[in-house]
């Protein structure tokens, strides 16, 4: 193996085993990472629309730290939590709250008042209100939000790289260091259609959660 | 925390403030590769985004490309644009900044002209101004605030992906995080970190002043907005 290809099948044969290592760490990084940003993000968001106040701390700390680039954002919070996946975990969920915090706000502030104000009239308190009215009807404001979050999450978590736990991205750094381009190829491909991928499947899960906008024209 | 005060203590040693691998040397990088690539982006992407704008074209495509842009991985492009023929260089570096941070100025500046005042394009029209003029006096001042914003974008999406670049070539403060790393320094990768942090938030911190400075309805707009932002 001299000719150093661009394509090499053979490596995607005989190193199947550390790519699909390399695939499960991303996917677990990515989705942990998510599930944990989504779920703050709900808190966030509902104490911001309860508090005012709140709510201009916790969107200006938000893009304040999304300003921090992420290889910095890793190399700061390795002080607190070491060459680890959580260093990782953890960065990627400051970085998803910006994103996520502000679509769940838009998608509840979107809700029309005089839907709100029937569903008091039927007799709705607060929890069912959020539940069974409120979030149906701006869950595609917030799966949109969630998209972009997904999907540079998916992009971001290669630099976790700088902690030793980048998924595909430890591939990538391996690939460049040794110069074997198919290692960084296959990787980086990996990385785009996992991106492509998770997009596709909450495309697919807002659509069967909301079947009631099927057949409505998209705007 | 201990590594947080070695940290600390890494940036409080004069060793590390002098010489080629330095912290005056990295940071002069930083902003070189970051200025250099910030005019090459302006001088394409903002006559681009007028001329798109004003003619009402592209609008779906220059949308798609921020879109997309999301999902690329910087690592992995970097990586990849390395290993061609272009090799380890400083343009190679540079390119690959240009090419980040492109999108969220030609959009932008797409947007700032499309959102510009029907009645006063029509106005300027009717007054006997060409294309030329019409995009000169009229589209692009008052397009200013949006174009700003997309270079503010630019300039922190640039020094963000300079800091990643440094993880395979080139120079600029990330060189100091990634030194660290290559060592298994970890007091050194922390302060490397602050100071790439501190870098950005400053560099965001000086746009936004330029963004305020510049907004040529700034004087008409001043009470509004600062009414609004004590409401808030």
């Amino acid at each position: 193996m001299v000719r150093n290809d661009w394509v090499c099948p053979e490596y995607v044969q005989t190193r199947s085993g550390e790519i699909t290592d390399a695939l499960q760490q991303h996917v677990w990084i990515t989705v942990v990472a998510v599930v944990v940003g989504l779920a703050l993000s709900f808190v966030l968001a509902l104490l911001a629309r309860r508090y005012r106040r709140f709510a201009a701390l916790i969107l200006g700390t938000s893009t304040v730290l999304y300003t921090v680039p992420s290889l910095a954002m890793f190399g700061l919070l390795l002080s607190v939590t070491g060459l680890t996946a959580t260093t990782v975990i953890v960065g990627l969920v400051l970085y998803s709250l910006v994103i996520l915090v502000r679509g769940i706000m838009t998608g509840l502030d979107g809700v029309p008042p005089d839907v709100r104000e029937a569903a008091v009239g039927m007799g709705y308190g607060p929890v069912r209100m959020l539940l069974r009215v409120e979030l149906p009807l701006a869950l595609p404001t917030i799966v949109a939000a969630l998209r972009v979050a997904t999907v540079s999450t998916i992009a971001m978590t290669t630099l976790g790289v700088i902690v030793g736990h980048g998924g595909l991205g430890d591939l990538i750094l391996r690939g460049l260091r040794s110069n074997f381009r198919p290692e960084v190829l296959t990787a980086s491909v990996l990385v785009v259609v996992l991106a492509l991928l998770a997009d596709l499947i909450l495309v697919a899960a807002l659509r069967l959660a909301t079947p009631w906008r099927r057949g409505v024209a998209r705007a | 925390m201990n590594d947080f005060l070695d940290a600390l203590r890494w940036l409080g040693d004069s060793a590390h403030w002098s010489g080629p691998d330095g912290v005056p040397t990295r940071f002069v990088e930083h902003m070189w590769l970051t200025s250099i690539s910030l005019l090459i982006v302006c001088v394409i992407a903002i006559p681009v985004g007028l001329w798109l704008g004003h003619i009402g074209r592209g609008g779906t495509l220059a949308i798609n490309i921020s879109n997309v842009g999301r999902a690329v991985p910087t690592f992995a492009v970097l990586v990849l644009l390395f290993m061609t023929p272009l090799g380890l260089s400083d343009w190679t570096v540079i390119i690959a900044l240009v090419v980040f941070g492109l999108p969220p100025v030609l959009t932008n500046t797409y947007v700032g002209v499309r959102e510009v005042d029907r009645d006063a394009v029509d106005a300027a029209r009717g007054m006997g101004m060409d294309a030329m003029q019409v995009m000169r006096k009229v589209e692009l001042p008052l397009a200013v605030p949006l174009i700003v914003n997309g270079v503010r974008l630019a300039a922190v999406q640039i020094v963000a992906t300079a800091t990643v670049a440094a993880l395979v070539a080139g120079g600029g403060l990330g060189r100091i995080i990634t030194a660290g790393f290559g060592r298994g320094d970890r007091p050194q990768m922390i302060a490397g970190a602050i100071l790439v942090a501190a870098l950005a938030l400053l560099v965001e911190a000086l746009m936004e002043w330029l963004q305020r400075r510049v907004d040529p309805l700034r004087r008409i707009r001043r009470r509004p907005l600062t009414a609004r932002s004590a409401a808030v």
